[in-house]
């Protein structure tokens, strides 16, 4: 019992006291800066070194919903065009806003990205409830969801948690890229949590397919056919990404 | 041993494989298996005109050799199973059946690997092992499992509480990640990354592996210091995964202060990583012929503070887990694994080393950062998910130290990169690493343009399912979290 006691005074606090603004190391790749004015006529060096297609030149664009956050297109780039700023906030209620261009700054991003529909607000401000379907998920994304119910990210206390049963959820977080195998299933669990309800699709390979987009072996037409109102990016996205895209969404201040 | 001997990591010709009469090739495989030699790798590949080339490789653990040799079907597309007198080769010909249509006579159990929805079938049609007896009772589990983990389904014949089989079917995740290395035209950039999410988990430890492999076709010569920092990332993987399983194994007993204080000593670990390469899982640190991150400025400092500072609290809770007689009496003599089977299952990794059984790449196979720097050989032998735990402790203390010794020589900074090179045409090469979960293989072939033609993956995963499914026997199934948390295998890394 002493040990014990002991250990917990030397563990100390652990828990991350603002998941809003904590700081995060300069090195982590976060929210892309684009900066046109860098590029030279008929320079394509960032699309090419780009292992997802997400970038365009002319003007230039990367689509955060390809996007990998690998930084081969920032080092490719010897002028600074791109830069992966450590902002870790880039969930977003709209699949054409995670396409980054020097016209949608960081400012537009961050003040106008989660959209506020009302209905997400009455239900779930103070519980939000998730199950989790990974369809190909590579355990990434599957290792971060989980670190956001650890002790030092601890999502609880705003009342979003992952459940066991779809049947005790108010909606699914899906991640990976959607494969054939699984397709049923995701249906299965999507049936089986109670309206209303939402999706939320976390990663670069549930958003596009990411790495996998061109596998034969995927079969993506659950997003056709259900709304999707949370996007969020990164592979993984990090915690705080996600924590922080939810809590937006919700309307927890 | 006979057949071609290869180096890990070392390049042959194509044409140096033998290509043996079936009847050879079966008793070749049975003469070196019985030789004590371990099955590695055992898959098909397209021989033009209809024709499977079929390879096999084979490992000498004790000489760091492995040995490669091949046979061709034309026509007639069936051999003699090797699954009954050597039981590692039951899910790798069950593969080859599945994927090329070859077919092991006498395989007990020929059933589907990945397939979930065979053609024809409009459900899943997987035929379950059964246990028959009017007492007997069956728990499906799956696709989708009760946490945020990945899918696969489970199957339990059940006498009261007690587990009298476990049939796990896998193949949900399947992305066909495979064939995505065969793309025409993508670069070795891409490829890597690709790698690195086979199972993201491991993401070091597949990289690492493609990388050795495109290396070794290319003939590059990675720069010192990027071998360091490879080694070091990888060894801080091991104990960020390692350090996560010990949380993880503290949750499912509900020894709440193990699992909250290890799974904040695993955050300290993993966003080392993030200092050194912007990625809590070490992705984009790894480049063909490199890395991208050197531990430039102070980060060296500052990994091996974080380093202390992680291996103190992991000590300490240790200290605690271990000591703690509730704990001892819920891993003690659960889900046992005795070294018989777990050497006739071709079981690797951390798993098969808390069964007594000596194998680890780094040891056994060093290439790379472990070529200069030895890694020391640990096993346990009560195979239990007490020794999975403990051998965990053990090796977290190794890396770390490992990561210290790294650090004292680290190779001065210059190059990062060596300049990629093109493939060598119509080559072979096998690539190994010993990852935190177990021996990883990525197994490569050229063709006369010195493009991949056929690439191969087995994760430890592939080996271990199977020592899991043995280990459940005669345990209650409430029991049965803890013994899978004890392998914490790999879906996709298994699916592919």
């Amino acid at each position: 019992m002493l040990r014990l006691i002991t250990n917990r005074i030397k563990q100390g606090h652990q828990t991350i006291r603002d998941l809003r603004r904590p700081g995060v190391s300069d090195r982590f790749r976060g929210l892309p800066e684009l900066n046109a004015g860098a590029c030279p006529a008929d320079c394509a060096a960032c699309a090419a070194a780009c292992p997802t297609r997400a970038i365009e030149t002319a003007p230039l664009t990367l689509d955060l919903g390809k996007c990998v956050f690998c930084g081969a297109c920032e080092r490719a780039c010897p002028r600074g065009g791109i830069v992966f700023t450590s902002r870790f906030r880039m969930g977003t209620a709209y699949r054409e806003r995670l396409v980054a261009g020097e016209a949608r700054g960081l400012n537009f991003y961050m003040s106008r990205s989660v959209r506020d529909r009302g209905e997400p607000r009455r239900f779930f401000r103070r519980s939000l409830k998730l199950r989790q379907v990974s369809a190909g998920g590579c355990a990434a994304c599957e290792l971060e969801l989980n670190a956001c119910s650890n002790v030092n990210f601890d999502m609880g206390r705003y009342g979003i948690e992952f459940t066991a049963s779809p049947r005790h959820a108010d909606g699914l977080v899906v991640t990976g890229p959607i494969t054939k195998s699984m397709s049923r299933a995701l249906e299965d669990a999507y049936a089986a949590v109670p309206e209303p309800k939402i999706v939320v699709l976390a990663g670069a390979c549930a958003l596009s397919g990411g790495l996998y987009a061109e596998s034969d072996e995927l079969d993506r037409r659950f997003l056709e056919t259900h709304r999707v109102d949370l996007f969020i990016p990164g592979c993984p996205p990090h915690p705080l990404t996600f924590i922080n895209a939810v809590i937006d969404f919700i309307g927890r201040k | 041993m006979n057949g071609t001997i290869l180096k890990n990591g070392k390049p042959v010709g194509l044409k140096d494989i033998p290509v043996l009469p079936i009847g050879e090739f079966e008793d070749r495989v049975k003469a070196e298996a019985l030789d004590g030699l371990r099955v590695v790798a055992f898959f098909g590949a397209a021989g033009g005109r209809d024709a499977v080339n079929l390879y096999c490789v084979l490992a000498d653990d004790e000489n760091s050799r492995l040995a490669a040799f091949a046979t061709l079907f034309a026509g007639d597309r069936t051999y003699r199973s090797f699954t009954p007198d050597f039981p590692a080769f039951h899910l790798f010909e069950r593969e080859a059946y599945e994927e090329y249509g070859l077919l092991p006579e006498g395989h007990p159990a020929l059933k589907p690997v990945r397939n979930i929805f065979p053609a024809g079938s409009d459900g899943e049609v997987y035929p379950f092992d059964r246990v028959e007896g009017e007492e007997v009772h069956e728990v499906g589990v799956g696709p989708i499992h009760a946490g945020v983990i990945e899918p696969g389904r489970f199957r339990f014949s059940c006498l009261g509480e007690t587990v009298h089989r476990l049939d796990i079917h896998l193949g949900y995740q399947r992305r066909g990640a495979e064939r995505l290395f065969l793309r025409p035209g993508a670069p070795p950039e891409a490829l890597l990354l690709l790698a690195e999410t086979v199972a993201g988990d491991e993401c070091l430890g597949h990289g690492l592996a493609f990388a050795q492999a495109w290396e070794g076709l290319g003939g590059a010569d990675c720069p010192l210091r990027a071998l360091a920092v490879r080694g070091l990332a990888l060894e801080l993987e091991r104990a960020a995964m390692h350090i996560g399983d010990l949380a993880a194994l503290s949750g499912d007993i509900a020894y709440l202060p193990g699992q909250a204080g290890l799974g904040a000593t695993r955050t300290i670990v993993i966003n080392t990583l993030l200092e050194i390469c912007g990625s809590r899982f070490g992705r984009g640190l790894l480049a063909v012929g490199g890395v991208n991150y050197g531990l430039d400025g102070d980060i060296a400092a500052r990994v091996r503070a974080n380093v202390d500072a992680a291996e103190d609290a992991a000590d300490r809770l240790c200290g605690l887990l271990f000591s703690s007689a509730s704990v001892l009496s819920r891993f003690e003599s659960t889900g046992t694994v005795s070294p018989q089977t777990a050497r006739a299952l071709g079981m690797v990794g951390p798993a098969a080393r808390a069964s007594g059984l000596s194998l680890d790449v780094r040891a056994d196979h060093p290439a790379g950062p472990y070529a200069s720097f030895p890694v020391h050989r640990l096993t346990l032998k009560t195979g239990d998910v007490f020794a999975r735990a403990y051998i965990r402790r053990l090796e977290i203390t190794q890396s770390f130290n490992f990561i210290r010794g790294l650090l004292d020589g680290l190779p001065a900074a210059g190059d990062l990169v060596a300049p990629p090179r093109p493939l060598r045409p119509e080559a072979f090469v096998v690539s190994l690493v010993e990852s935190w979960r177990g021996e990883t293989v990525h197994a490569a072939l050229t063709d006369a343009s010195g493009r991949l033609a056929r690439y191969k993956i087995v994760d430890a995963s592939f080996h271990n399912w199977s020592g899991l499914e043995q280990a459940v026997r005669g345990n209650g199934i409430s029991d049965f979290p803890l013994c899978n948390k004890s392998f914490n295998l790999s879906y996709c890394g298994f699916d592919l």
